[in-house]
Formats: C-alpha cells, sequence, structure tokens
C-alpha cells in the first residue's frame, strides 16, 4: 500500500532514490555491460567500416549475408571482394528472400548497393526489403520509454487504459555498426531507412533500349551493360583503392537477380553444347576480376533449375567463390515425407572459398534444413548424426539418473520417473 | 612445399628433375594445395618461375606461399617470379583496351581461341639469358588452372596446342618444367574438360590426381591422391606406377598417410 501511495504521489522521487540505491550497492564484482566496456569505441578502432569485421581464420574482412546462421555457416560471413552465388529453388519463392535479407544488411549497415534486375525495378525490390527486427539494446530503450510513458499516463489516461500497451515508437530509424541483424519478413522495410541509404539501379530493359553498339566481344549485350555499369560506380565512388575515397571507407554490396534466366538475353537455358556458349561464366570472371580488386561484395540469385546442360553449372560453380543451394519441398515428393513436415527446404553448402590459406572453413553439419516461419527465415540442422557408440551413452544416461537421485533426495518424483524411463 | 608429397614423389628442391609435364587434377575435390605445393617447391629450388594464376589472385597466393616459406613478392622483384594475375588482367583488357596485344586477348575476341599472345608472353618470361646476372636453374610453367581457359570461351584443342607449344619450347628446348591444373568435370559430363584433360593425360610424366572421398564429407580425411608415374626409359613392367595416398591438410602443412590409416582412425 505504502509503496502504491508513493507510486502514484511522486514518480520522479522513486526513480531517483532507486539510483542511488543501486549507486551505493556497487561492488567490486561488477558484470561489464555492453554500453560501460567501451566496446563501440574499440570497435571503430578496430574496424573502420561499419558492418564488417575481420576474419579469425584468415584475416579477410568479412560482411554479413544478412542470415547469422548462414554466416556462421560460411565460416563468418562473407569476404569482401567475393561473389555469394544462390542456386534457386524451383518455383523461386525463397532465394529472393536471401537475396533481400542481403540488401537489407546493407541498408541497415550504411552499405552503398547495387541491384540489379531483368524482372522486376529495382526501386521495387527495395520497397520489399524485409524490415530490421532492433537489436537488444535498442529494443530496452524502448522497453524503458514505454514503461516511462506508462508512468506518465497514468496520471494522464484513466480511460482509455488500454492503449498504455502501444508503443510509443514506431520503429524508427536504427542505423547500427553491428554486424548481421535478424529481420522480419512480415514488415517491410521502414521508409526513412530507403531514403537514407544510397543506392543504384540496373533494370536491363531501362538499359537496353539504348543502340546496339558493335562490341567485338563475344559477351551478351546485356552482361557488357551491366560489367560497365558496375565498374563506373566502383571506379567513380571510389571504391577500388587505387581511387582513394574522400570520406570513410564503405562497402559496395551488389545483388544480381536471376542471372542467366532467359530475361537476361542468355539462351544457356536451352543450349545443349557449352562450347558455344560462354557468356554467363565470362561475365562472372570479369566480376570476381572487377570485385577481388574493390571493396565490394556480390550476391547473385541463378535459376540453375532452368539449365539443362550440368557442365554449365560446373562451370558457373567452379568460378564463383561460395556457392549455396536451395532446393525447396513445393512440388517434390519430399512435401509429404514424414522426415521434412517441419521443414519448407534443404540448404546446400556447395563450396566455401579458400581465401588466403590451404583450407577452408568448413562446417562439420552438412545436412541443413531451412524453415520460413511467420517473420523469420530459420537454418536448422536436420537430425543429429546417429549415436553409434550406444553403449557410452546408455552408461552415461544411467549415471544422470543416479546422480539425480543422489542429488535431489527431496524429489520422488526423479526415483520415479527412472522406471518410467526404463521402458 | 610439403615435405612429405616430396618424399611420395622422391623429390627435393635440391635434385629438380627437367624437361617433365606434370598434370594436377582434382576431382570433387580441390587440388589447389598441389599449385601451392609445386609453386613454394620450385621457387626453393631457385627456379626462374612463370606462373599463369588464372582463379585467384596474388595477395592469396602471396599469403599461402609465406605460410610455406618462400615470399612471393621479394621472388617477383628479383626477377625469379614472373606473375600474370588473370583477374585482375582481364578486367584491364576488357574496360582499358590496349594497342599491345595483351596475353589475355582473347578476352576482347568473338570467335575467340587464340592463346598465341599468352605463348608469347611465357616466352618472353622464361626465356635464357646470356647476360646472366643471376643464374636460375630452369625454366617452370605453372598454370593455376586450364580449365577456366575453357570458361572464357577458348577451345579444347586450343588449350591443347598452347601447352604443347610450351612443353616443346619450355621442357624441350630449355629444358624446364611445365606444371598444369586441370578440374576433373567428373558426372558433370563437361564434354570439352574431357579432351582436354585425356589429352594432358596422355602427354604428361607424372599426373598427381586429388580426388575426394567416394563415401563423402570427413572431418580429419580430406581426400585420396592419386601418383601416377608414366616413364617411358624404365621396363615395361614398372612403366606405370600408381600409389594412393589419404590426405589431411593442415594450416601450413599436408600429412599423407597410406589408405584408412589416418590418424583419427587408428
Amino acid at each position: 500500500m505504502a509503496a502504491a501511495a508513493t507510486c502514484s504521489t511522486g514518480t520522479r522521487s522513486t526513480g531517483s532514490m532507486v539510483v542511488a540505491a543501486s549507486r551505493n550497492n556497487v561492488t567490486s564484482f561488477q558484470r561489464r555491460g555492453p554500453r560501460t566496456s567501451g566496446t563501440d569505441s574499440g570497435c571503430s578502432r578496430l574496424v573502420s567500416i561499419s558492418g564488417t569485421r575481420p576474419s579469425v581464420r584468415n584475416g579477410q574482412l568479412l560482411v554479413s549475408t544478412g542470415l547469422p546462421a548462414l554466416d556462421q555457416l560460411l565460416g563468418g560471413g562473407l569476404a569482401v571482394g567475393t561473389v555469394l552465388l544462390i542456386e534457386e529453388d524451383k518455383y523461386n519463392i525463397y532465394s529472393p528472400l536471401l537475396f533481400k535479407y542481403f540488401l537489407a544488411e546493407g541498408i541497415v549497415t550504411g552499405h552503398t548497393l547495387l541491384v540489379a534486375s531483368a524482372k522486376e525495378d529495382p526501386a521495387d525490390i527495395l520497397q520489399e526489403l524485409p524490415a530490421p527486427l532492433l537489436d537488444d539494446n535498442c529494443k530496452k530503450e524502448c522497453d524503458e520509454d514505454i514503461c516511462n510513458h506508462k508512468t506518465e499516463s497514468n496520471v494522464k489516461m484513466k480511460i482509455a487504459w488500454r492503449y498504455q500497451l502501444l508503443p510509443k515508437i514506431e520503429a524508427r530509424p536504427v542505423s547500427s555498426s553491428r554486424f548481421g541483424h535478424y529481420y522480419d519478413v512480415s514488415k517491410r522495410i521502414p521508409q526513412e531507412l530507403i531514403e537514407a541509404s544510397k543506392w543504384h539501379g540496373f533494370f536491363l530493359p531501362e538499359k537496353i533500349s539504348s543502340t546496339l553498339n558493335e562490341d567485338p566481344c563475344s559477351l551478351n549485350h546485356g552482361y557488357i551493360k551491366l560489367l560497365q555499369f558496375i565498374q563506373n560506380i566502383i571506379y567513380k565512388e571510389g571504391f577500388d583503392g587505387s581511387n582513394p575515397q574522400k570520406k570513410q571507407k564503405n562497402i559496395l554490396r551488389i545483388g544480381i537477380q536471376n542471372l542467366g534466366s532467359p530475361l537476361w538475353g542468355d539462351d544457356i537455358c536451352w543450349t545443349e553444347n557449352c562450347d558455344s556458349n560462354c557468356s554467363l561464366t565470362k561475365f562472372l570472371y570479369m566480376l570476381r576480376g572487377l570485385l577481388r580488386t574493390s571493396l565490394s561484395a556480390c550476391i547473385i540469385t541463378v535459376p540453375t533449375h532452368l539449365i539443362q546442360n550440368k557442365a554449365i553449372i560446373a562451370r558457373v560453380t567452379n568460378l564463383s567463390d561460395t556457392v549455396v543451394g536451395l532446393e525447396s519441398f513445393i512440388g517434390s515428393e519430399k512435401e509429404t515425407n514424414p522426415l521434412y513436415k517441419d521443414y519448407h527446404g534443404l540448404i546446400h553448402i556447395r563450396q566455401i572459398p579458400q581465401l588466403n590459406n590451404l583450407i577452408c572453413d568448413v562446417s562439420d553439419v552438412k545436412d541443413l534444413a531451412f524453415k520460413l516461419k511467420r517473420k523469420l527465415f530459420t537454418i536448422e540442422r536436420l537430425h543429429l548424426p546417429p549415436d553409434l557408440s550406444d553403449t557410452v551413452s546408455r552408461s552415461s544416461k544411467q549415471d544422470l539418473a543416479e546422480s539425480a537421485k543422489l542429488l535431489g533426495p527431496g524429489c520422488g518424483m526423479t526415483a520415479r520417473g527412472k522406471k518410467h524411463l526404463d521402458f | 612445399m610439403f615435405p612429405e608429397l616430396n618424399n611420395l614423389l622422391n623429390t627435393t628442391p635440391d635434385q629438380v628433375e627437367q624437361g617433365k609435364l606434370t598434370l594436377l587434377c582434382d576431382a570433387k575435390t580441390d587440388g589447389s594445395f598441389l599449385v601451392h605445393h609445386f609453386l613454394s617447391f620450385y621457387l626453393k629450388a631457385n627456379c626462374k618461375v612463370c606462373f599463369v594464376a588464372l582463379i585467384q589472385s596474388f595477395s592469396h597466393y602471396n599469403i599461402v606461399g609465406q605460410k610455406l616459406g618462400v615470399s612471393l613478392t621479394t621472388a617477383r622483384e628479383c626477377g625469379q617470379l614472373v606473375f600474370l594475375e588473370g583477374l585482375k588482367s582481364a578486367v584491364d583488357v576488357f574496360f582499358r583496351p590496349q594497342e599491345e596485344p595483351h596475353p589475355l586477348q582473347f578476352l576482347r575476341e568473338a570467335n575467340s581461341g587464340n592463346l598465341q599472345p599468352l605463348y608469347e608472353f611465357v616466352q618472353e618470361a622464361l626465356k635464357p639469358m646470356d647476360s646472366g646476372e643471376a643464374a636460375w636453374r630452369c625454366p617452370v610453367l605453372l598454370v593455376d588452372d586450364l580449365s577456366v581457359l575453357l570458361s572464357l570461351g577458348v577451345g579444347a584443342v586450343a588449350v591443347l596446342d598452347f601447352v604443347h607449344y610450351c612443353r616443346a619450347t619450355v621442357c624441350r628446348e630449355w629444358k624446364g618444367n611445365v606444371v598444369a591444373l586441370v578440374h576433373d568435370s567428373g558426372d558433370a559430363e563437361d564434354e570439352e574438360n574431357d579432351i582436354l584433360l585425356n589429352g594432358l593425360g596422355h602427354q604428361s610424366h607424372l599426373i598427381l590426381r586429388a580426388e575426394g572421398l567416394a563415401t563423402g564429407f570427413c572431418k580429419d580425411v580430406h581426400g585420396q591422391l592419386r601418383i601416377l608415374w608414366r616413364r617411358s626409359s624404365q621396363p615395361t613392367a614398372q612403366r606405370d606406377r600408381s600409389l594412393t595416398y589419404q590426405y589431411k591438410i593442415q594450416d601450413k602443412n599436408v600429412s599423407f598417410f597410406a589408405k584408412g590409416m589416418s590418424p583419427a582412425v587408428l
């Protein structure tokens, strides 16, 4: 009753008292909070570019793919200067998500974007990016703010009490230098974030309308245009080291959608022989050459299921750095398989690059499945490996049960529970 | 270089065989560790090396080379190593057309397949000098890898011709060595690549074939290496000798062991 009374009389006084009390209780055994430890300043000294971190393994600068689970599988993230190739799933439902995660991560961390597509207008693609979930600090602040508002409105609003629960702050622009964020696919990215970001769009139908000048290369016309566009931006904005950037260094994130599809004017999908057709492989080689000499990372989605010739896929794989394949269950017999009932598809890590190293960072887990929840795209381990040493694990289980019995003399439940376990 | 591989191949940097074509081949795994081995091996053996690197950047090879005890930058500065960085040159050729023919000039040509500029580059790089300011032991051409040329629109026959020319000049005339890596496409049925692989296998003196394990991924065994000597001088009984070892790649070294004798299994 007394506490309630003080609350109603003056919230401010109690608040100050709490603060004072907490100050008095300071001991030497204090957990270093995320804010007090000065991680921010330390990070900024080590990593000069926001949203990147150096690899533990080879010292390469890494950027996040926008999906922390995938980063972990790829050995910490995507190395700057490399190509991530996504093999699209059959009906192209899940691969655009990875594509958008990559771009959204770029917007949140303040990187420059370059979006190329032959199908959708890049501006539309940006509009459909998922909204970032606020990180813990922001969330805490938000909650505190909400609490403050509650206490204030306690006095003012008595009738509309239900409105107290509504958060006062709608997603405000967060630009954080943290590595890897989570995104809510059910919401769109806030408009002000897109406006604040710097991006370049390459929409093939707009670019191709210009006069067809005769270029001696055997490259496809659309690919030439795109290469020139990328090269121009890298050169003009100083993403290559030779032309030093005036302000702070930044990363260029390149996203190319449905590369190799008929809309790009490529005919690899229906040619049988690959010797006459090397537009795509040549393009990839040039792109890789551009990326290696600049501060940029690239994501490409390729409809590999359309390509009949396996030799082309093998060559494309060899010419890209990281290759991730998506296989959705839609339309396949795996859809009804009880083994896969919790998942929407499988994810295959086909290739991981060896950078500055003899070995690559291959994760031990090979069977991975993905699931699209209401808000999140998650990657999970499909099943645990078979427990081969069964005698060992059984004895350990018995030990566990016995130790539990020893530990808890008060709870007879465990002893009884053991009988049930020994079926 | 990996001492264990030298033991298996019966070579040391002090005694280098001359006039040989070595084919490196990888199937379902990455065989680039063999390229790093031969690069550091020949640099330590004091050979003049021309390295046509089409797959990775110079810094990558340099950092791995430092782990293996050679410095590519100093080798390049003192003229022991001539490095052609494919990725960088491709961009230069494509965006900044030059007057003089570039080794990778074929990238700009419509119906390409002309590797003559590349051959001339190799010839120029490895040409023995009369006024020897620093006498290197023998010239070596190293290519990583030839399959990329196919992806860039060069025909298999043109690549075979290129290798044949190099062999005639480097191996035969100058008593040097040629080492080339080719991917084995396996079940992808890449006809051009198969032509290239079979053609080179026919010409080469030593074939090192790195394969992924047939049973799939393993943490402790990265693959197996098949060594095939094709010696024409010896009697038929020992002419084609083949050995198979399994290997595990470590940070700075590769350990080889007999099949099924991995330390992790025993």
